[in-house]
């Protein structure tokens, strides 16, 4: 008998630290093949936008009677339009008004939404109850609608288009929040938490946030997809980036009345959004998939 | 006796029972009028079927949930007077160990972490001897100080139960609450856990409550038993007393009910709990009860006797119990385990 039990192979020796929940959803995410090519296209048009500078072959803004709507040539390559100005450089330029308009204006959403959302879920009660029916109220109200009115209350100017949209996409995460604070709530882990003395603040940063990031970081992602879109809505309506300077919208907006006669206009920063747009939501359902807790069980 | 550390006086919770549209129906009487006791030092076991008020109990005495009425007293002062911040204070001498260790701990802090928190938000030890003091308390509990770094998904009920355990001995407190701490675990690490809590409990010098409905562990460690029916006590004394002359039907019925105990099925409840929305008047047992008689419906029973107290009103004169037998099962059952793994660790050092 003594032969037979002899003692089990000892394991190989663990590393000394593991591999953490973000390190393992940064593995999962990398193996997603359209979640890294939405990635990769996102990183592509940030770095345009980034060094807009540079890389545009022309002064977006500097008009010329010479070559009014020129179409695409080796010298113009998405044309020119009908002020002479250079489309790419426009569509480089413009990239900034895009990406800025929705990487801030979600972060801002973020930095509102968030914070109100936790302390409806954690606090519970009255406080609930108002912050929800306020949150139910915007969130009837269509998102293009309210960012509109927003917008058009600020004042026309890029900046205003961004609180409006920060404002009108806040309630969404108000709700998101909420919701998984409340989930969060009942939990053993957050009990622990406020049974070794947690004020109640250190529990919702602490303990709560953390845990709630990769619903958050999903929803993000998906609602600058939705912010670029709505800048480009309120710059085609003349709410957004003033002329001269460029913005996708806005170049649609001009665009439209030579549709037929210089399509060029539209095309190129219509398949910009087109495409930063799908990247965008790419990124966001890869994201979901590889922070998605079910998939822990390896 | 020395000075109780923990007094509970005529405390009771109940939860609002709302139908579809919110209105209020009533209230599950959770914990309805409980006084207890538990001397600095000693191990009190609270027993019950689920559904009894056991974990509401253990909530209520670290006031983790908010008691409709009465007093807590903790080392004479009751907590309930306690503002938030002061009370967040004293958490630092009463902790609380979890049943399931796959939900106490936070997913995202490391075991560092976690067990350093209590040391953080208590400010017990600079912060340059935090690792030093997590690895202490790690070896304490029997786990390698190497694992600090790691996170809790990569470790197993009984490994996590005893990060729970390094955690809630982190900030040194002197009263610990083990709400079922072991009957989430398999078996074999159960009787592993059982060990080390006696193994602290003796050396710390702790003063533990162990809410538990595994008889076998109680007879094991506990000084003092409390049998909860319905939300009350129903029986309390000196777990030897308890055991062998148990007072209460209920404790009876219980006792028989150990497998292995060989009362025979006479001596075993039928019919289920009663619903605690609302409780039979009079003794809550008497539905179940074979004793039971005209006066059990009028008149609730009141927790009568000194030092071995019972709440039935036919305490003193019930046919006598088949003694329950010195071995029962579940502390035999433990009792093996534990001697095996006793002998392993002295064979091949420190477990785990």
């Amino acid at each position: 008998m003594s032969a037979t039990a002899a003692s089990p192979a000892a394991p190989a020796a663990p590393p000394a630290r593991g591999e953490s929940p973000t390190r393992r959803a940064i593995r999962r995410f990398v193996r997603h093949r359209l979640a890294l090519a939405g990635f990769i296209v996102v990183l592509a048009f940030v770095l345009v936008a980034a060094l807009a500078p540079w890389i545009a072959p022309y002064d977006p803004i500097a008009t010329s009677w010479s070559r009014i709507r020129k179409p695409p040539s080796e010298l113009f390559w998405f044309g020119t339009d009908e002020n002479g100005r250079d489309v790419l450089s426009r569509m480089i330029w413009g990239a900034r008004a895009s990406l800025m308009a929705g990487v801030i204006s979600v972060l801002g959403a973020v930095l509102l939404g968030v914070p109100v959302g936790l302390l409806a879920g954690l606090a519970g009660g009255w406080v609930d109850a108002v912050i929800s029916r306020i949150a139910d109220a915007m969130l009837s109200i269509p998102f293009l609608i309210l960012a509109i009115a927003l917008a058009a209350f600020l004042g026309p100017a890029l900046e205003n288009a961004m609180l409006a949209i920060a404002i009108t996409a806040s309630p969404v995460f108000v709700r998101l929040s909420r919701g998984m604070a409340l989930d969060a709530k009942s939990t053993d882990w957050v009990e622990a938490a406020r049974s070794l003395g947690n004020p109640p603040w250190r529990t919702a940063f602490v303990h709560v946030l953390p845990n709630i990031v990769p619903p958050l970081l999903v929803q993000s992602t998906l609602s600058i997809a939705e912010a670029i879109i709505a800048e480009a809505s309120l710059s085609f309506l003349g709410l957004g980036q003033q002329p001269p300077a460029p913005s996708w919208g806005s170049m649609l907006n001009s665009a439209q009345r030579f549709l037929e006669t210089a399509p060029w206009l539209a095309i190129a920063p219509g398949a910009a959004i087109f495409v930063v747009v799908l990247a965008f939501n790419l990124m966001g359902d890869g994201l979901r998939d590889a922070l998605d807790p079910r998939a822990d069980r390896r | 006796m020395t000075a109780p550390l923990l007094e509970l006086r005529d405390l009771a919770k109940g939860f609002p029972v709302r139908d579809a549209i919110g209105r209020r129906r009533g209230a599950v009487r959770a914990v309805d009028g409980v006084s207890l006791a538990v001397p600095k030092g000693s191990v009190l076991a609270i027993v019950g079927e689920s559904g009894c008020g056991k974990s509401t109990l253990g909530r209520l005495a670290l006031r983790l949930i908010e008691p409709d009425s009465g007093q807590i007293l903790f080392e004479g002062e009751d907590l309930r007077t306690l503002s938030p911040a002061a009370l967040r204070a004293r958490r630092r001498d009463m902790q609380l160990i979890f049943q399931d260790p796959f939900a106490s701990l936070d997913p995202r802090m490391t075991v560092e972490q976690a067990v350093a928190e209590p040391l953080r938000l208590h400010r017990i030890v600079p912060r340059a001897q935090e690792t030093q003091r997590v690895a202490e308390l790690l070896s304490r509990v029997g786990l390698r100080p190497e694992l600090a770094r790691r996170w809790p998904h990569e470790f197993s009920g009984g490994q996590r139960q005893r990060i729970a355990i390094a955690r809630a001995l982190a900030s040194q407190p002197k009263l610990i609450i083990g709400d079922e701490p072991v009957s989430a675990l398999d078996v074999s690490v159960q009787a592993q856990v059982v060990n080390l809590l006696q193994d602290l409990i003796r050396e710390l010098g702790l003063t533990f409550v162990l809410i538990s409905h595994d008889l076998g562990v109680v007879r094991h460690i506990a000084d003092r038993v409390a049998v909860m029916y319905l939300g009350r006590i129903v029986e309390e004394g000196a777990t030897d007393a308890v055991f062998r002359t148990p007072r209460h039907p209920y404790t009876r019925a219980l006792l028989a009910a150990v497998p292995g105990q060989g009362q025979g099925p006479a001596a075993l409840l039928e019919g289920d709990i009663p619903s605690p929305i609302k409780p039979p008047s009079g003794c809550r047992f008497r539905t179940r009860c074979p004793h039971a008689q005209a006066i059990c419906a009028e008149i609730p029973p009141p927790l009568a006797g000194a030092v071995h107290r019972a709440a039935c009103h036919f305490q003193d004169s019930l046919p006598a119990a088949p003694a329950a037998r010195e071995t029962d099962a579940g502390g035999e059952r433990l009792r093996r385990l534990q001697a095996y793994f006793t002998d392993q660790k002295q064979r091949t050092g420190e477990l785990a």
